[in-house]
């Protein structure tokens, strides 16, 4: 928010928020599936904004190319095969789940009551455990991004863990919805017409400059708004630019499903590695300080990468790096794998049976 | 009046929240269900941000206090209230709940992928995704599989 005055970001704050509300009231309301996934999206693009006005830079960043990209294809993908288009109604079934909404939404604003005013410096989240971060974080580590830093490096084992369930997420859809064998089937004659040349053109100049995007999101990471999860989701989106443009038999020529699967597995393991080496030198699991034995430590020549205070650094540069590059191979390989599970499923199954 | 400002946001995330449990109890289409989950979450990761929000702060990006950026930061701002919360000179807001809901929002979409491939599934298995007729249908098949006696 840097050129924003108090006043016009909070009613910035309102206004983006009564839209959520009404969004999210209109994906209630709505019985038409196709309608609410749409406004699914636009509810992410929404909460977007709202984040950045929020100063959540880095989740804003996510929210943009989860929710409004992935998850809506996703979506999507769910609708066509599952073939429910629209829901049935019934207003007496309503009256239950609105009351136990109303009951709870009631007990929570009655707590939310006692809650520090919004803002507020001086709130317990606020000036304590985050402050400490503020001030150590880079000093510590080396990174100006100081949401890289905590995620990397102080809240490592949990990022390890985060990674591991989209993993296994990744093998869950797979497991029950295949590697796309819709893809091996014949091309159907017709499936690209000449109308599409622009969408095929314009599609090709963008993807190299997503694909560098995402790189540049990935390796700078630790100066701005960026990291391995974002930059990972949005290496996905090049992949599914091209199998939404160009069929997802042309895609899967390119990326095998197995090359895929193989780089997810790889970015969990570059990860742990990352932690056992740390073990081996004589630290804790992911204490990037001892990522490099001491002897190693000694070589590297202070200010190598401009930043000449402390040899501490080092290890914490490298450590943040080769997770980060971990969590983007198995961030990007799980969402192929998974768009490739939903694209490529037949309809009803019908390849799994034959 | 001004605990209805201070207190907005929390409001506004309560409201979300009861949007999403509301879908997600009435409605019986499997999919429905997912998206009012996924509105659901999206409320919490809003509630945690509300509360890292400090006023006059930025982004949890380090910024020297004597460059341009750091200066124009500091100017909106009463020099009392940056030497109190500030950190070295400039106001940030709170990066952790940042960093927790940045990692929920892509294990949230993992996990929304695996609740619809299992919605699909579903329908290859019973023809439907409406839950009250593949409870009759499991109903049947149960009936069926009973040894008759």
């Amino acid at each position: 928010m840097m050129n924003l005055s108090l006043e016009a970001g909070f009613a910035l704050n309102v206004a983006l928020l009564l839209m959520l509300v009404c969004v999210g009231i209109a994906i209630a309301a709505t019985r038409s599936l196709l309608a609410a996934i749409l406004l699914m999206g636009i509810y992410s693009l929404v909460s977007t904004v709202w984040l950045v006005v929020m100063d959540a830079a880095d989740v804003a960043f996510t929210e943009a190319v989860v929710g409004a990209g992935v998850s809506t294809i996703v979506l999507l993908g769910a609708m066509l095969l599952a073939r429910g288009d629209t829901e049935r109604h019934d207003w007496r079934r309503l009256v239950a789940p609105a009351l136990l909404a109303a009951v709870v939404g009631g007990v929570l604003i009655y707590a939310a009551l006692d809650l520090p005013n919004f803002g507020d410096p001086a709130s317990p989240a606020n000036s304590h455990v985050g402050r400490a971060y503020l001030e150590a974080a880079q000093h510590k580590t080396g990174a100006l991004n100081v949401v890289t830093a905590v995620l990397g490096s102080y809240r490592g084992f949990d990022t390890l863990g985060e990674t591991v369930v989209i993993f296994a997420a990744g093998i869950g859809v797979a497991l029950m919805l295949g590697f796309g064998p819709r893809a091996t089937l014949p091309a159907p004659p017709d499936v690209m017409g000449d109308h599409h040349v622009v969408l095929r053109v314009t599609a090709k100049l963008l993807m190299p400059l997503i694909a560098l995007y995402a790189f540049y999101v990935q390796f700078h990471g630790d100066l701005g708004a960026g990291g391995g999860f974002q930059a990972g989701v949005i290496l996905a989106v090049a992949v599914i630019l091209h199998a939404l443009v160009f069929g997802l038999r042309e895609t899967v020529l390119a990326i095998p499903a197995k090359l895929a699967r193989t780089l997810a597995t790889l970015g969990v393991l570059i990860y742990a590695v990352i932690g056992l080496i740390c073990i081996v030198n004589g630290g804790g699991f992911l204490d990037y300080d001892h990522l490099f034995a001491s002897k190693v430590e000694a070589m590297i020549p202070p200010g190598l990468l401009g930043d000449p205070d402390g040899a501490h650094h080092w290890g914490q540069h490298f450590g943040i790096f080769f997770i980060e590059l971990g969590v983007l191979l198995t961030v990007a390989a799980t969402m192929v794998t998974i768009f490739y599970g939903f694209a490529g499923r037949m309809m009803d199954g019908g390849a799994a049976k034959r | 009046m001004s605990m209805i400002v201070s207190h907005f946001n929390y409001v506004a995330v309560v409201v979300l929240l009861m949007v999403g449990l509301f879908i997600v109890f009435s409605s019986g289409n499997l999919i429905k269900r997912m998206i009012g989950l996924a509105v659901f979450q999206t409320s919490t990761g809003l509630f945690y941000i509300s509360l890292g929000k400090v006023s006059g702060g930025t982004a949890a990006i380090v910024v020297d206090a004597q460059s341009a950026d750091g200066r124009a930061l500091a100017a909106a701002l009463n020099p009392e209230y940056v030497a109190q919360y500030g950190v070295d000179g400039v106001v940030y807001s709170n990066p952790l709940p940042h960093v927790l809901i940045l990692t929920a929002i892509v294990v949230g979409v993992a996990t929304l992928a695996v609740g619809l491939s299992i919605a699909v599934r579903v329908r290859e298995a019973y023809g439907t995704i409406e839950s009250e007729e593949i409870e009759a249908l499991a109903r049947v098949d149960a009936a069926r599989a009973e040894p008759v006696s």
